[in-house]
C-alpha cells in the first residue's frame, strides 16, 4: 500500500522538480511537490544550533589573533587545543543529557571520583593499574545509573538531585580518601605496572608535524564525531530529542523515556571517566578536593554552543566549539598578559552574548518560514 | 497491509471501571469498536473520557468488568502493549513533540532502520519519503517535512498524528477531542482525515464533548455522565437533536429551563 503511493508521489513529483530548487539540500529524499517552497540554504543554516558560537568563535578567534601576539604559533594553538579539549570530553555528553532534558550537577567530582578510585584501586590492591581502570569504569558507569534511577523514581527535578549527589560525591571524595589513604591526595602510582600504558592512552603528547598535541584532542574529537552519529542518525538520537522536546508525547509513542535519560546519565558518567582518567595519568596522583565548579563550565560550554536549556534543542558540535570557545578564552587571556582574573568576566559575557545571538537567530529563522 | 473486512468488534469493554483510591473515575462502561466504524463518545468535562482513554491506550489499567482486544480478554499493561496490539491513540495535546521535524514525529517510536552492527542507523531517506507520501496521501501537502512540527497548524498537527497511526497499521485509532482546539473549517478538515480513516478499514474511537461532529462521522454514540454510562445508541436509534439534547443535560436541562422561567 504504501509503496505504491510513495512511487506515485516520487512519479508526479519527478515532472516539475527539475525547475524548482528541490535537491540542493543533498541530503536525500526531498523531493519537491507541487507547491513546495523549499527552504533557502540560509535558512537551514540560520536554524543550526550552534551557529551563534561559530560566530562567537570567530570573532573571538581574530580578536585574540590580533590582540596576543603568539596566539597564532602552532604550539599556542596546541594549548588551546587542550584546554578546550578538557573541557569539551564532557561538555559533549553533557550537552546530550541537556538535550534529553536534564542537567548533571555532579559531572565535575564525579571526574574526580572516577580517578581517586582508579588510583586507589590499584594502589591498595597492588593490582596493574588497568585494573584499577576497570573497576574506575564500572563504578563511574554505576554513579550515572544511579542519578539516572534517582531522576526517573522520584520525578524530582534534575536539579535536585544531581545537586544531591554532587555534595554527596565532594564529601565522600574527601571523606574516602582520607580514610583510606590518610591524606587528602592519594600516592603515587608512577611505579606500578601498566603505568606507562595507560599514560599513552589516557595522557600522552603526539607529535605531529614538530608540534606537541595531546591525545585528549582525539577522545575529545572522536567522541564529538559519535555523538553526533547518535543524535542525527539513529533511534537513540530521535527518543533523545524526544524525551527532552516532549516527555509525555515520547512515552505516548511507546519511546523509553526512563532508559533514554538513564542512559544519558551514564554517558556523563563515560565521559567523566575518561576526563578522570586523563587527571590521573597526567600526573600520578589526584587531589580529591578537585572538580568542583566544572560541571557549570560543561554546561556553559553546552548552552554557548546552541543547547536550549529546557531540551530538544542543540547538538554535540555546538559543545565542541562552546569548549572551544572556553580554551581560546582562557589561553588568550594568558598569551595577550593580561591579568587571568578576567576570565571569568568574559566567560560570563560570551555566555550571554552567545545565548542571546542563539535566541534571536533562532527567531528569526522561524519567523521566516 | 491486510484488512480484515469480517465487521468483527476490535476492541470490546463491558463493565469496565476503574477507581483512584475511592473516587469513582468510571464505573460500569461498555461499548465496542467495529472495524470500519467510528464510536463516538459523548460526555462533558470530568464525565470519565480521558480515564476511559487510557484505559484503551494503555496507560491506567482497569480494576473492574472485561476489556477485549479482538475477542481476547486482556488487560493493556503499556502503550507499547496497546500499540503492539494495533490501537493507536492520538492525543489531545501531547501528539507530537513541536521542536522535531515532522518525519522524526512521524516515525517516533517505531523508527526504520538499515545496517547491522554498530552500524545500524535510521533510514533517513525512506522515513522524509514515506512521511510526504503517506502525509499527501491524506491531503496534506507540506512545504518541508523538514519543518519542526511545532510550526504547522494544530489541525494539520492533528492530520500528521492520524496520518502516523494509519501508517504503522493501527487497526483502531483513538481519538481525543480531536477537534476541541480547533475552528470550525480546521474541524472539518481533521473530520474528513477521521473518515478517510474509517474507510480504511480501521475502527475510530471519536472522543469528543461536540455533538454535532459526533454526529456528522458517529456509527455509534456512548454517553458518558459523572463517570457512569448514560445511554448507548447507533445511529438509527438516535437523532442528532436528541442527541445533542441529551449532551447538553438532557432532563436536567428541562428542569433548568421550567426552572429559569418561573423565576
Amino acid at each position: 500500500m504504501s509503496t505504491t503511493t510513495t512511487d506515485r508521489s516520487a512519479a508526479s513529483a519527478g515532472g516539475n522538480g527539475e525547475d524548482k530548487d528541490g535537491r540542493t539540500d543533498g541530503r536525500g529524499g526531498g523531493r519537491a511537490g507541487e507547491r513546495i517552497l523549499r527552504s533557502s540554504p540560509l535558512r537551514k543554516l540560520l536554524t543550526r544550533p550552534e551557529l551563534g558560537s561559530v560566530v562567537g568563535a570567530i570573532a573571538v578567534f581574530v580578536f585574540f589573533a590580533l590582540a596576543a601576539d603568539g596566539f597564532l604559533r602552532a604550539s599556542s594553538l596546541s594549548t588551546v587545543l587542550y584546554a578546550s579539549s578538557v573541557i569539551g570530553i564532557m561538555a559533549v555528553p553533557v550537552a546530550l543529557l541537556m538535550i534529553g532534558g536534564e542537567f548533571d550537577l555532579s559531572a565535575g567530582v564525579t571526574v574526580t571520583s572516577s580517578a581517586l578510585v582508579s588510583s586507589m584501586f590499584s594502589y591498595q590492591m597492588t593490582a596493574n593499574v588497568w585494573v584499577g581502570i576497570g573497576v574506575s569504569l564500572l563504578v563511574t558507569l554505576v554513579i550515572g545509573a544511579f542519578n539516572g534511577y534517582l531522576l526517573t523514581r522520584t520525578g524530582l527535578p534534575s536539579f535536585i538531585v544531581t545537586l544531591g549527589t554532587f555534595l554527596m560525591l565532594t564529601g565522600m571524595n574527601l571523606g574516602l580518601t582520607k580514610l583510606i589513604g590518610g591524606t587528602v591526595s592519594t600516592r603515587t602510582i608512577a611505579d606500578m605496572e601498566g603505568f606507562p600504558s595507560a599514560r599513552a592512552v589516557f595522557a600522552s603528547t603526539l607529535t605531529v608535524g614538530g608540534v606537541d598535541f595531546k591525545v585528549t584532542i582525539l577522545w575529545w574529537l572522536g567522541l564529538v564525531a559519535l555523538a553526533s552519529w547518535i543524535l542525527l542518525r539513529t533511534r537513540t538520537g530521535n527518543w533523545i530529542f524526544a524525551v527532552g522536546g516532549n516527555k509525555d508525547a515520547a512515552r505516548a509513542v511507546g519511546v523509553p523515556v526512563a532508559r533514554t535519560k538513564t542512559g544519558l546519565y551514564m554517558g556523563v558518567a563515560l565521559g567523566a571517566w575518561i576526563s578522570g582518567q586523563h587527571l590521573l595519568f597526567s600526573f600520578d596522583a589526584v587531589q580529591s578536593g578537585e572538580g568542583v565548579g566544572n560541571e557549570l563550565i560543561y554546561i556553559i560550554a553546552a548552552v554557548i554552543g546552541g543547547c536550549l536549556i529546557t531540551g530538544g534543542h542543540g547538538s554535540a558540535i555546538g559543545s565542541a566549539v562552546g569548549a572551544l570557545l572556553f580554551g581560546m578564552t582562557s589561553k588568550g587571556i594568558v598569551f595577550a598578559e593580561w591579568n587571568p582574573d578576567w576570565f571569568k568576566f568574559f566567560l560570563g559575557a560570551m555566555l550571554l552574548l552567545a545565548t542571546l545571538l542563539n535566541t534571536w537567530v533562532r527567531r528569526r529563522a522561524e519567523a521566516a518560514k | 497491509m491486510t484488512r480484515t473486512e469480517a465487521r468483527t468488534a476490535l476492541v470490546e469493554l463491558s463493565g469496565v471501571s476503574k477507581h483512584y483510591g475511592t473516587v469513582r473515575a468510571l464505573e460500569g462502561v461498555s461499548l465496542e469498536v467495529r472495524a470500519g466504524e467510528i464510536t463516538c463518545v459523548l460526555g462533558d468535562n470530568g464525565a470519565g473520557k480521558s480515564t476511559l482513554i487510557k484505559i484503551i491506550a494503555g496507560l491506567h489499567r482497569h480494576d473492574d468488568g472485561v476489556l477485549r482486544v479482538e475477542g481476547e480478554e486482556t488487560r493493556l499493561t503499556s502503550p507499547r502493549d496497546a500499540l503492539d496490539r494495533g490501537i493507536a491513540t492520538v492525543y489531545q495535546d501531547l501528539a507530537v513533540v513541536g521542536l522535531m521535524p515532522v518525519w522524526r514525529n512521524f516515525f517516533l517510536g517505531s523508527e526504520p532502520r538499515r545496517g547491522t552492527g554498530p552500524l545500524k542507523r535510521l533510514d533517513v531517506g525512506l522515513m522524509r519519503r514515506t512521511a510526504r507520501a503517506e502525509l499527501l496521501r491524506m491531503g496534506i501537502d507540506l512545504r518541508d517535512v523538514d519543518q519542526p512540527i511545532g510550526t504547522l497548524s494544530g489541525g494539520e498537527r492533528q492530520c500528521v498524528a492520524i496520518a502516523r497511526a494509519v501508517h504503522f497499521g493501527a487497526k483502531v485509532l483513538v481519538l481525543d477531542e480531536p477537534t476541541a482546539a480547533l475552528g470550525v473549517k480546521q474541524s472539518g478538515v481533521v473530520l474528513k482525515y477521521v473518515a478517510a480513516a474509517r474507510d480504511q478499514g480501521l475502527g475510530v474511537v471519536l472522543i469528543t464533548h461536540n455533538p454535532h461532529h459526533a454526529y456528522l462521522v458517529g456509527d455509534r454514540f456512548v454517553l458518558l455522565k459523572r463517570g457512569t454510562m448514560a445511554g448507548s445508541h447507533t445511529r438509527d436509534g438516535i437523532t442528532l437533536d436528541e442527541l445533542t439534547r441529551q449532551m447538553a443535560g438532557g432532563d436536567e436541562l428541562d428542569d433548568l429551563r421550567h426552572e429559569l422561567r418561573e423565576t
